[in-house]
């Protein structure tokens, strides 16, 4: 019977593979920049909301991507309790696009908003360079695990033992 | 002398008369809808009481910023000049759309006139007004004329024109509103995609504009008030946007309901 149900599954989310990648992908973006709002902006007072140096092309990016990532939390959370109904999560794919898209909005915010567009640095009135590598590395090792697991789901679906997973 | 008086005392006049219009307009729009409720509830499955308290707090907030203490304070105060226009322009609209206005006008109205009015609805004029993409540009556009150009400055000294570009808002914060989730029959329907990317782009327009406040203060308002306007604009935006992308979502989810419902049941072989 449960290897019934697991079976149903496998060729449900395997019709939906793409979707639980994107839905995990607009998640993890989300959830990022929410912490970077919440944890960075609220409650350390780290980051500024608007500092001299602000370039326009920096507040235009941060205008548009505030926009997408508050959309794309909560888009994303109604995409997944879609795929739930469908019965059609695919936890492993959904978990590497979460990596993939936080690691890489981190990444984007590290790198493109405050070093280019100088939107605003982490924290004031410190050596910064410890900060940024920190911010910066720990997107890129999201973006391996996440890169990592998307192969491993890959892996899973094609070998004919997959279904135990 | 005797003219400055005259001039002082017609302002007074103007005012008076505002106010008591005001009054009069708000009264008569809660009354109606009581009335329009009672009406039909007589024909139909009971109206939702949740919809009237909706329509009623819509226009308290909504009147809350034309006239009393709120109000008064607006033409001096930047903070409250922007928490008034989160009101009308966000949340009210928010409300007001909530509270299903046409539905209820539709099932109390004579049938000859709810036709015109559903002729009305479906009318070019309606379909180019009711496209997400209209609406925003009548919406945040008008706000960046307002706050970028003299207007914001012209319309403290002119209490017409004040009057006017707040019923701008709340108008254009309506259309916004109903171009985006749908309460009442809507008969010019876009699809989630392009709704989602015309949000998007309206939204990241709505914050740009505040951060653009908080460095460029408007011609008259001190440095520190524009500052705390802008980030009130900014997050004051975003919770009320939360509501609107929940329900925007809680409707694509209603409506993309799996079809076919045996999807999950294991095949018998």
């Amino acid at each position: 019977m449960s290897s019934e149900i697991t079976r149903s599954n496998d060729s449900n989310r395997a019709r939906y593979s793409a979707r639980n990648l994107w839905t995990g992908l607009l998640f993890g973006l989300g959830v990022v920049a929410f912490i970077d709002e919440t944890v960075f902006h609220q409650l350390l007072h780290w980051h500024h909301f608007y500092d001299k140096s602000t370039s326009n092309m920096g507040l235009v990016s941060d205008g548009i991507f505030h926009a997408f990532s508050w959309f794309a939390t909560i888009a994303s959370s109604f995409m997944f309790a879609d795929l739930r109904r469908r019965n059609a999560v695919w936890l492993t794919r959904w978990w590497s696009g979460v990596l993939l898209g936080g690691g890489g909005f981190q990444l984007y915010d590290g790198i493109i908003q405050h070093k280019l567009m100088r939107l605003h640095q982490i924290r004031y009135n410190v050596d910064i360079y410890p900060y940024d590598w920190v911010w910066n590395i720990s997107a890129v090792i999201m973006i391996i695990i996440g890169i990592v697991l998307l192969v491993r789901a890959q892996k899973d679906s094609q070998s004919p033992l997959g279904e135990a997973s | 002398m005797l003219g400055h008086h005259m001039h002082h005392s017609n302002e007074q006049l103007i005012d008076y008369f505002e106010l008591i219009f005001m009054l009069l307009l708000f009264t008569s729009s809660v009354v109606t809808y009581l009335l329009a409720v009672k009406k039909s509830n007589r024909h139909y499955k009971k109206w939702p009481r949740k919809r009237t308290i909706l329509w009623l707090s819509g226009v308290l907030i909504t009147a809350s910023v034309f006239i009393g203490p709120l109000a008064e304070r607006a033409h001096t105060d930047f903070r409250a000049h922007m928490l008034g226009h989160l009101l009308i322009g966000m949340l009210a609209p928010l409300l007001l759309a909530l509270s299903a206005p046409w539905t209820l006008l539709m099932r109390t109205l004579p049938v000859k006139l709810a036709r015109q009015i559903s002729r009305f609805l479906k009318s070019q004029p309606v379909l180019i007004l009711s496209n997400p993409l209209t609406a925003s540009i009548l919406s945040v556009g008008g706000l960046w004329v307002l706050y970028t150009t003299d207007l914001y400055r012209l319309m403290q000294q002119n209490s017409i024109l004040h009057v006017l570009i707040h019923v701008h808002v709340l108008l254009a914060g309506y259309l916004f509103t109903v171009s985006f989730i749908y309460v009442d029959p809507t008969p010019h329907r876009t699809s989630y995609v392009y709704r989602m990317i015309v949000f998007i782009m309206a939204s990241a327009g709505h914050g740009i504009l505040s951060k653009y406040i908080y460095t460029h203060a408007p011609t008259h308002v001190l440095k520190s008030e524009a500052e705390s306007g802008g980030m009130l604009m900014y997050y004051g935006g975003d919770a009320i946007e939360l509501i609107l992308i929940t329900l925007f979502c809680y409707q694509w989810y209603r409506a993309s309901r799996p079809r076919i419902l045996n999807i999950t049941k294991p095949s018998i072989t």
